[in-house]
Formats: C-alpha cells, sequence, structure tokens
C-alpha cells in the first residue's frame, strides 16, 4: 500500500451520468476532485436525456412537460429525489451540462417547455427532454408525418427498419424502409460501434450516401440507426444531410450504443481538462475517517492512491452499476454500507407481472437522504455530514419507468454540490 | 377434421401415443391447448431414473424405470447423456437407510454398485466432505422437451398431425359415444370439430378437466414441483441424496447446466402455477448438504411443473410417497364406450404408458399391427434439432458458415440458420410460430441474458423475413419476456439481478414497453 496521502476536496466514486455531471459541477465551483469509476459504463446509455417522462407511472401517463411534471411529482410523492430539486435548479443544471457538452462538440436539442416524442429501436414512442442533435430531425419528422425513408443493414441485429415501421403501422403512413449494404465492410454481424467508427471518414459517407441515394423518391427526410460518428457526429450529419438534399437523422439502438459511446468520449477525454483527476478503472476500496477528513482508498484489487477528501459523493448507481448489490437476502450499498431502503424479503421485491405498469417495489429502494441528498438513518438522522448520494443510488424513484434517469443524475449532483460548496465555504 | 384417434396433450405420453400410433398405421391427430410439454413433462429434472430413487416404496416401479430406462437409451440416444448417477449419504442422513440401499436395489433388479467416498469426491469434487455413503446407479439425464418434439415429428412423418394452441371445449355425444371434440384454435378463436373413432386423454393435470366434459371421472391430485437452474454444470453424474425423499435431494446435469429439485406442494389447480422465492430457497438450503457450493451458485432461472397424480383410494402418508405408477383408464366403465386416459406416471416410463394406450386403442380400432416403439429408433429431427445446446460444434459451423449466417443468439450460441431452420418446420401451419414457440424449441432465452437481447434480434429478423407483421413484434416479444420472468423473478439475486436490471432499462427506460 502506498503510503502517499493526496488531499483534495471532493472524491466522486462513479463514472456514469451521474458522477460525470457531480464531477464537472464541483470542477467547475473550484473543487478539486479526484474521481473514481470503470470505464464505459455510461456506453449502456441511450443517449436521450430524461428528465421527467410518465408521471402518475401506475397510470402510464406520458407528460407533455417535465417541468409542470415535476411539481405534480413532488405533490403527489414527497419523498422523491425531485421533492428536494427546484425546476429552475434542474434547468439550469441541464443547461451547463448539455452546454458542455456542445463546447466539446457533442451538442443537444431540447423541447424548451415540452418534452419531445423520439422513435424507440422497437418502434414504440419514448417521451424524453432532450436528444442528441443528429436526433432532432427525427423528433421533427415523427411530430409532423414527415414522408420519411429509415434505413437499415444487412448484419445489423438489433435494429430492423422493418420492424420499426410494423410497429407505427398506420400512425405514420409515409413512412417506407430499405435495407442495404452497409459500405466498406464485409463484417458479420455489424456492430453500431464499429460503423460509427467507419463513418468517421469521408469515404464511407459518400459510399453510404450513393447507397441510399437510389431509394430517396419522395421521401423528405432520412432516418438511419444512430451510427454517425463518434468523434464528429455534427460534421457527419452535416455531410450526409448535404450529400442526400433533405433532413437526416438517428433512431437510437439497444446498448452498447454510439450515443452512449460519444458521451463516454467526451466526458473521459474533456473532464481533465476541468481539473478533475480521474481515476478510471479504479474504484472505492475503503474509505474510514481521520482526524475529520475522510481517506479514502481507491485500487484496482489492490490499494494504489490513498486520498484525504473533505467530502464525497457517490454516484455508483443501482445493482448494474455496483452501488448496490442484491444478496439473497437483503439489498446491501457497497461502498459504505449506507442503509437502504427496501422492501421486506426477496418475495417483496418484484411484482409477479413483469410489465406491472406500477412497476416492481424494489426498483424503488435505495438510499434515503435529506434535503441536500446525505444519507439518513431510519429515524431521519444524518448519517455521514461530508457524504452526499446522487442519481439512480437514491431511494423512492423509478427511473427507468418514470423516465427521468438524466434528470435525477444531473438535478441530484447539482444540489450536491451546490451544498459542497456552501459547507466548505463556511467551514 | 377426421382422424382415427385424437389424442388430447402434447407431453411426453401423447406425444408419444402419437408417434406409437402413427407407427402402427394408425391415423391421429394430437392436440394441445399450449404447445410441446406445458405440463409436467416440461416441468421436471430431465431425469431418466435408474429406479433407485423408488428402490424402498415401489420396487415395481423402480424396475419398471430400468427397464424402460434401458429402451429409452437404444431408440433415443440423441435425447439422452448416459451420465450415471451417484446416491450419496452425507454427515446427517441415517446411516441405516444408507447400507439398506443396496439390498433393496438387488431385490428390485435395479444395478448398484458400492463406490468409495474418496474415489466418489475424485469423480464428482461437488459432493460434501462429509459423505460416507456411495452408490452408484444407472441413472441418466434426457431432454424432455426434445424427446417429446422428436416424437411429434416421427409421428408426423407417418402420417399423424399436431395441432398447437388448440383446446377442447366440450364432446359431442351419442349413444355413450363421442362423436366429435368440439376444439378451439386459440390463436384465431375460430371454432371446429375433431371427428375421430377412439379419444385419447393424455392430459397430465387436465385430464380430470377433460374427462369431464365427457361425463367421466378421474380423481387426481396436484402436486407442484419446483426446480432451479445452475448457470454451470456441477457435476458429471446425476448426484442424488440417499435418505428418505425431500426437498433440494437431487442435482441433475443437462447439456451446460445442471437441475436442483424439488420441492412437493399440494395445489388445488394445475393453472399458473410458478416458483415461489420460498421454494427456492428450500431447494438450495437442503441441497447445500449435498452439494455445499450450491450455497454460492449463481442460478439462471426457476420453473415449477405439477405432478399429477392418480389417486388410487388407498390412503398415502405424503405426495411423494404416492405411486408414481401410471393408470390406463377404460371409461367404458362410466359408460362412455371410445375414450381412455392414461395418466400418472412419470417421464421414464412414458413409453410404456404410450404403448398401453395404444394397444387399448387398437384393439378397439381392430387394429393388429404391434408396437413397435421399443425396438424402432427415432430418426434425428430438424423439429428437435435445437432443443439441445452445442447444435454449432456438431455442424462444425464455427469453421465454416456463410457470412451472413451470423449468431443471433449469443448466450446459448444459435445462429440464424437455426432459427430459419426451426421457422421452415411450421410451414404447413397456418399461424406462423410465434418468439415463444421458437424459445421451446431451441436454447434461446436459456441463457444469462434471459431473452433480452436474443430475444430482440429473433423478433427484428421475423419482421424482416415478413413472418410476423404489424404489432405481433411487440406482442411476442411480451409473451415471451413474461414467460421467462415467471422463472426470473425467484432467482434474481447477485449477478442474475444486475442482468434483469439491463433488460429493465432496455425493454422498459428505452422501449417503454410497460406503457405500449
Amino acid at each position: 500500500m502506498s503510503d502517499r496521502t493526496y488531499d483534495c476536496d471532493l472524491v466522486v466514486a462513479g463514472t456514469g451520468m451521474a458522477g460525470m455531471a457531480a464531477a464537472l459541477f464541483a470542477a467547475r465551483r473550484g473543487l478539486s476532485v479526484v474521481q473514481a469509476g470503470s470505464t464505459g459504463e455510461i456506453v449502456f446509455a441511450s443517449g436521450l436525456f430524461d428528465v421527467l417522462g410518465v408521471h402518475p407511472m401506475a397510470e402510464g401517463r406520458r407528460l407533455a412537460s417535465p417541468w409542470e411534471g415535476m411539481a405534480r411529482l413532488a405533490a403527489d410523492e414527497p419523498k422523491h429525489p425531485y421533492g428536494v430539486i427546484a425546476p429552475s435548479r434542474m434547468k439550469d443544471a441541464l443547461a451547463e451540462f448539455t452546454g458542455w457538452l456542445e463546447a466539446h462538440g457533442l451538442p443537444y436539442r431540447n423541447g424548451g417547455d415540452s418534452n419531445v416524442r423520439v422513435l424507440s429501436p422497437m418502434g414504440t414512442v419514448k417521451t424524453s427532454w432532450a436528444v442528441p442533435s443528429t436526433m432532432w430531425a427525427g423528433v421533427e419528422a415523427l411530430a409532423e408525418k414527415k414522408p420519411c425513408l429509415l434505413v437499415d443493414f444487412e448484419g445489423l441485429r438489433e435494429y430492423s427498419a422493418r420492424q420499426i415501421a410494423d410497429t407505427v403501422g398506420g400512425a405514420w403512413p409515409g413512412l417506407r424502409t430499405v435495407r442495404v449494404e452497409f459500405p466498406g465492410t464485409p463484417m458479420r454481424p455489424l456492430l453500431t460501434g464499429i460503423m460509427g467508427q467507419a463513418l468517421e471518414l469521408r469515404v464511407t459517407r459518400e459510399q453510404l450516401a450513393e447507397v441510399i441515394r437510389p431509394h430517396l423518391g419522395d421521401c423528405a427526410c432520412v432516418g438511419l440507426p444512430a451510427i454517425l460518428g463518434i468523434f464528429h457526429p455534427g460534421t457527419v450529419l452535416a455531410e450526409m444531410e448535404a450529400m442526400l438534399g433533405v433532413p437526416v437523422f438517428e433512431i437510437p439502438t439497444l446498448p452498447a450504443s454510439v450515443p452512449g459511446l460519444r458521451l463516454k468520449n467526451v466526458f473521459e477525454g474533456h473532464i481533465g481538462t476541468e481539473g478533475v483527476d480521474l481515476m478510471l478503472q479504479r474504484k472505492v476500496l475503503d474509505v474510514h475517517r481521520q482526524d475529520g477528513a475522510l481517506h479514502v482508498s481507491i485500487g484496482q484489487g489492490s490499494v494504489e492512491r490513498v486520498v484525504r477528501a473533505r467530502g464525497m459523493i457517490l454516484a455508483t448507481g443501482r445493482f448494474l452499476g455496483h452501488g448496490l448489490f442484491a444478496e439473497r437476502d437483503r439489498i446491501r450499498e457497497t461502498v459504505l454500507d449506507l442503509p437502504v431502503h427496501q422492501p421486506a424479503g426477496r418475495s417483496q421485491w418484484h411484482s409477479l407481472d413483469l410489465f406491472d405498469p406500477a412497476g416492481h417495489p424494489v426498483s424503488r429502494a435505495g438510499v434515503v437522504t435529506d434535503s441536500s441528498f446525505r444519507p439518513v438513518d431510519e429515524e431521519g438522522r444524518v448519517l455521514h455530514e461530508d457524504v452526499r448520494c446522487v442519481g439512480t443510488l437514491l431511494a423512492h424513484q423509478d427511473w427507468m419507468r418514470q423516465k427521468c434517469g438524466v434528470g435525477l443524475a444531473v438535478g441530484s449532483s447539482a444540489v450536491a454540490v451546490d451544498a459542497f460548496v456552501a459547507q466548505f465555504s463556511a467551514g | 377434421m377426421q382422424t382415427q384417434v385424437l389424442i388430447i396433450g402434447a407431453g411426453a405420453t401423447g406425444t408419444g401415443v402419437a408417434r406409437d400410433l402413427a407407427l402402427r398405421g394408425v391415423d391421429c391427430i394430437l392436440i394441445d391447448q399450449r404447445d410441446v410439454n406445458a405440463g409436467a413433462s416440461g416441468g421436471n429434472h430431465g431425469l431418466l431414473h435408474s429406479g433407485g430413487r423408488y428402490v424402498f416404496t415401489d420396487p415395481h416401479a423402480a424396475a419398471e424405470c430400468k427397464a424402460e430406462g434401458d429402451i429409452l437409451k437404444r431408440i433415443a440416444p440423441q435425447c439422452i447423456e448416459e451420465t450415471g448417477g451417484y446416491f450419496v449419504a452425507v454427515e446427517g442422513d441415517d446411516p441405516a437407510y444408507a447400507s439398506d440401499f443396496p439390498g433393496y436395489c438387488a431385490k428390485a433388479g435395479v444395478p448398484c454398485r458400492e463406490v468409495d467416498a474418496h474415489e466418489a469426491r475424485r469423480n464428482e469434487p461437488a459432493i460434501a466432505e462429509s459423505t460416507f455413503a456411495v452408490y452408484e446407479v444407472e441413472d441418466a439425464s434426457v431432454d424432455p422437451f426434445k424427446l417429446s418434439l422428436e416424437n411429434v415429428a416421427d409421428a408426423g412423418r407417418h402420417g399423424g398431425r399436431y395441432l398447437r394452441y388448440t383446446r377442447v371445449l366440450g364432446f359431442d355425444m351419442e349413444r355413450g359415444r363421442i362423436v366429435a371434440a368440439r376444439v378451439e384454435d386459440m390463436r384465431s378463436g375460430r371454432e371446429y370439430r375433431i371427428v375421430a373413432d377412439e379419444y385419447v386423454v393424455a392430459a397430465g393435470a387436465w385430464s380430470g378437466g377433460i374427462t369431464a366434459m365427457a361425463g367421466c371421472h378421474v380423481d387426481i391430485v396436484y402436486a407442484k414441483g419446483t426446480l432451479l437452474v445452475t448457470q454451470t454444470r456441477m457435476a458429471h453424474r446425476v448426484i442424488n441424496r440417499l435418505r428418505t425423499p425431500g426437498d433440494g435431494d437431487i442435482l441433475v446435469p443437462g447439456g451446460t447446466v445442471s437441475v436442483l429439485g424439488t420441492t412437493s406442494l399440494r395445489v388445488e389447480s394445475p393453472d399458473d402455477v410458478r416458483p415461489t422465492v420460498a421454494e427456492v430457497d428450500v431447494n438450495i438450503n437442503e441441497g447445500m448438504g449435498m452439494v455445499p457450493s450450491l450455497a454460492d451458485a449463481r442460478f439462471i432461472r426457476a420453473y415449477a411443473g405439477v405432478r399429477p397424480l392418480v389417486r388410487s383410494g388407498k390412503p398415502s402418508g405424503s405426495d411423494r410417497a404416492a405411486s408414481r405408477g401410471f393408470v390406463l383408464l377404460d371409461h367404458e366403465e362410466d359408460g362412455v364406450h371410445n375414450l381412455v386416459t392414461i395418466a400418472g406416471g412419470k417421464l421414464t416410463t412414458y413409453r410404456l404408458m404410450a404403448e398401453r394406450a395404444a394397444d387399448l386403442v387398437c384393439e378397439r380400432l381392430g387394429v393388429s399391427a404391434p408396437c413397435l416403439t421399443a425396438v424402432r429408433p427415432i430418426s434425428p429431427s430438424d423439429e428437435a434439432e435445437w432443443a439441445e445446446p452445442g447444435v454449432l460444434q456438431k455442424q462444425n459451423w464455427w469453421r465454416n458458415h456463410d457470412r451472413d449466417d451470423y449468431l443471433l443468439c449469443e448466450c446459448e450460441i444459435v445462429p440464424k440458420s437455426g432459427v430459419d431452420s426451426i421457422i421452415a418446420t411450421f410451414k404447413d401451419e397456418a399461424e406462423p410460430p410465434r418468439l415463444l414457440a421458437i424459445g421451446l424449441r431451441s436454447r434461446v432465452g436459456k441463457g444469462s441474458c434471459q431473452g433480452a437481447f436474443c430475444g430482440a434480434r429473433i423478433t427484428a429478423h421475423m419482421h424482416d423475413r415478413r413472418i410476423i407483421e404489424g404489432r405481433e413484434g411487440l406482442d411476442g416479444l411480451r409473451e415471451f419476456l413474461g414467460a421467462r420472468w415467471k422463472g426470473q423473478r425467484p432467482i434474481l439475486w447477485g449477478a442474475q439481478f444486475n442482468q434483469a436490471e439491463l433488460k429493465e432499462a432496455l425493454y422498459f427506460g428505452l422501449v417503454g414497453m410497460e406503457l405500449e
């Protein structure tokens, strides 16, 4: 074990959407940040930025506006993390977050006061708030039911243009489909990441436009799976549109997705320029308190560094992210063994019906916090003055069914960082 | 629709009756309200009994198992792996029970050999250190789905017809005879009649309900059993606990996995049974005594079946002790002259059960052709080819496949050509197969992703091939994922919980299937 101890203001555990937002917000407010987590967790993201898409959940009601929805949610479910995130703070935080992404070549467009409707890879319509700019023409095309050509590719397994058109059915009569060979690679099966990389090359873009052009007919726009470049999606999109002469858009795909890969690359490539000391493929192995400070051991298997920190943000996610772990008889929090709000026993975790509109009780398990996201015990007493939990690790939310994952990650991170800034400047 | 014999129920017995009759040249139609092995035939360990389990309680059944096991190993080797089996007694088990075992085996004619406990642990390191007595028997594992699919396919080669999702609504009766069965195609809702000379009920736990429609009575009790599938194969042989039958006392290898069983719980109805958390935990906690690594094993899914036990009239202590022998009921006694019920029994003796039922039916039809199922092997069929794991290894697919024949299921290695060959076996059916039917005939959905990715890919593929259209893809996925969920729900902890969360993120977070 190393005997060198580093000092910092904040350790951020986790490199998903919430961890990245927390590290970014903290660094930009002048805090020194060490961030630890695995690489690539974020490629599981679809790329859509949901704030609040459904409420009340049990009625499956899709919200026209996430902001009005937040007010109703806070009233109906006072324990939901959104109960302590003011819509105005959420808007500012999302603007800061997407502004930073745009500054690094990943622009997003949002519905302003409204949610937007996006086609899913199975032809259902998903309610979200912001989409990568490469998907925006699809939002407009769907809203206006423009004559549209959906293109898919020989060898791309989880994406069928015909399935999308079949499922949408009569609701969008001007939808046509065509299957083409993806230029330049004999690879089978085709993976979206490889296609995205190939489209970074102009020659591939030109060939792809050649392949699509004969099928255009009177279509006013072209929809592709999300493959329009990994590092320069704006350039790829603009060129494809210029070559085809119509708006082009992406439809999200199943994970691991290109929009997720883009987020990963921007975060991992640029968070360091904000001053964040990013330790990838490392995790928090131990935390103990000494002389009033947190001593956080970070490493991969064995301890590589001990960081003396004034505070810590847990953005470790749920089960897939390993922030929570399900034993046979109970759910535990993995870093500090914080109390986890959870149903009484395993037989209560999940509903008998996978598709239960009310969701599964265990989906709302997680860490309960105070109004600045410090973990509390069953009586509501703050357990750690200098630890805050953000994102999907939090209890009393169902981000998948409420369609609130990114809002939860970004909003809770903003509030937690604000609280740390105030706390540190006070004392 | 007209035939000589209508067989109701496409489990092991019903499919066996269909093959038996078809081989004798008798025209028959086999129907099921769902699909092959929807009941007990699909909800068991896949054990080809050596007979060892029954030597104390039912030596006759034990001898039957030995004889039938030998026949099946000859006629359906593609469905059977001759693993051998151990009966093991561990610390805490009754030494007297263990030492009596070989004597009872000898009396029943069940081959049994004592094995030194150390040698046994060398051969099967999974068994407990405290093992003090081990006997080797001729247990084997059998793939019940493959077996039934082979029976259906072979019946088909000889003129038999099979109608899935076809349920009996009632019988038209005339002067003590059934003149027609009124049936419904459950997918289209179409109702029609099947006119037959003879009717055979092989509907397992549902036999009571069917025969009641003809005014006959079969007294069946329902014993629900829950089993668990591990992610890896934990032993080469079948491992039986050498003690009075109880929960978690058997671990049967099945290809690349092992199956742990079995609880026994009396239930009121055979419909909508599902494994519960409590049953799963009881199996693991009991099984750990015999195979300690079960404590930390990763379980892929659980499933439950209903054993139909025909009440014999004699009072008996428990459902486990109830006869595993079968009954052939001639409903002549109830005043119906062309209805037979074949019920009870077990997978190992399905062929004999089918033979007895077919003998009776043939006698009534005046057919003198002898039963051939004990001697004529079942040739491997396209219909059953993909039911087992590791098909691609046999085909040398890895070295020699078309570029466009990529894998649609990566957990269990099923390529596009495999899915297409299953789809092709439905070419004569009015309705195209749904995802669930493809899953039943292959390993699709049975790996660690439990259908999350393969389900999406096969659905996309079926849209591309125009086998399904409109919202049929979503409907098929919902049905398929819902069915997988029954087995997933009680084993969700550790790594499988994480997998399930990914599936939820995909189908709910992104696709929003709960809103459709």
